[in-house]
């Protein structure tokens, strides 16, 4: 039971207090390219969730199993980037096979993702933090869930924007950082629920 | 870019760059700020800019991390097969960083341990990807060296006035010194947190984006 809550804290903390993109700033390059729609939002979401959750698992037991009993810790680096490049691929290839209409809606964003920063991110977190298998696969999943969360909202927040009239100088990268600055100072409202 | 190149005119090292030192340098730093106009890095860039002595640490990772994949990515562009090159670069790039990560382990265990997984996370900075790939696979060694040194400088500048604006405001010291006393002033820790680096950074992208508009009319 014990482990259960300590699950479901992390769970939501990755989501809301400790949000990857809100308070730790990683994945800024995918969200502010890919945010101009809710529906291509949801596509590359739905692929950092899925990617981040497998990927931090699978590095975490190629950290602890393959590269700690060899002494080669300080290789994590590459080693984690292509274990996440590899996974990309293999991926890929699979949806490909198995279904169609999947691969026509997540296809072109897994490429992306093996440069998304959030990703390499949450794998470099979960070893400073020290966690176990289940807690690093549950941060994953909720860091991507977080991401996922941010990018929809600004999505939506940019396509109403359409029609409203910004500075010339402040069009495109400028007003979304603002906007991810007001949504920021919003998520900082949960700050002090959950403590990780 | 290669046009832009062309055009240019001999300054400095123009002999061992074939003359197009002196516009890489500017391209890199100015004309085509990797942080301001391609909007690449930002990750970074914002999460550790809090204080100015870990940005000025970062934006050395940087400018050694840049010049050096740019390096050896030049020379070995005529040998990589094109479909694996995107691994070959990464390799490359991550290469440089472990060693980067390492030296700040042994010499400065404090700054390495502020900087978190961010010095790690240079491995996927869009900068150093975009340069190897649209500048050094094109490009003979030294002058690739020099674009990936000046791309390096442009992201420690922004990094530098984001930070000195921040530390300065949000904690009333510059470089760890106290510059404004907290018997008069008092710090502005939202400038600290996550919400004042997007606005500083919006904004920043906002008062250079004004200034250029003008001087182009």
């Amino acid at each position: 039971m014990e482990a259960f809550t300590g699950l479901t804290a992390i769970f939501f903390a990755a989501i809301f207090t400790n949000n990857i993109l809100l308070t730790n700033y990683l994945g800024m390059c995918s969200f502010l390219g890919v945010s101009r729609e809710v529906k291509t939002s949801i596509g590359l979401g739905a692929a950092v969730v899925f990617t981040m959750a497998f990927t931090s698992a699978l590095n975490w037991l190629v950290y602890y199993y393959v590269l700690i009993p060899m002494h080669l810790g300080h290789f994590r680096f590459i080693v984690f980037i292509i274990v996440i490049a590899a996974f990309v691929q293999v991926v890929e290839m699979i949806i490909e096979r198995v279904s169609e209409p999947l691969y026509n809606a997540l296809g072109i964003f897994l490429p992306l993702i093996t440069v998304n920063c959030a990703i390499l991110g949450v794998c470099l977190f979960m070893l400073i933090r020290d966690y176990t298998f289940a807690e690093s696969f549950i941060y994953g999943f909720g860091s991507g869930i977080g991401w996922m969360l941010a990018i929809l909202a600004m999505a939506g927040i940019r396509q109403n924007m359409k029609r409203s009239k910004v500075p010339k100088g402040l069009e495109g990268p400028g007003i979304t950082l603002i906007i991810a600055g007001i949504m920021a100072l919003a998520f900082m409202g949960f700050s002090g629920m959950i403590n990780i | 870019m290669s046009d832009h190149h062309a055009q240019a005119k001999s300054s400095g090292c123009g002999g061992l760059c074939g003359g197009k030192c002196g516009s890489t340098i500017q391209d890199g730093v100015i004309k085509n700020n990797p942080i301001i106009h391609q909007v690449l890095g930002v990750c970074s860039a914002l999460a550790v800019t809090s204080k100015l002595e870990n940005a000025l640490v970062m934006g050395a990772a940087l400018v050694f991390v840049t010049a050096m994949s740019n390096a050896f990515v030049s020379l070995l562009r005529h040998l990589m097969p094109r479909r694996i090159r995107m691994i070959v670069e990464v390799a490359i790039i991550a290469t440089f960083v472990i060693i980067f990560d390492q030296f700040l382990k042994a010499f400065y265990w404090d700054m390495s341990k502020q900087l978190g997984p961010y010095v790690g996370l240079i491995i996927t900075n869009c900068i150093v990807m975009g340069r190897a790939e649209a500048f050094a696979t094109q490009n003979p060694p030294l002058l690739s060296i020099v674009d990936g040194a000046a791309n390096g400088i442009g992201y420690m500048i922004i990094l530098a006035l984001i930070a000195v604006f921040r530390e300065l405001l949000g904690a009333g010291t510059l470089l760890g010194y106290t510059a404004l006393s907290t018997a008069w002033y008092e710090p502005n820790v939202l400038l600290m947190l996550a919400p004042g680096a997007f606005f500083t950074a919006g904004f920043l992208i906002w008062i250079i984006n004004a200034l250029r508009g003008r001087k182009d009319v």
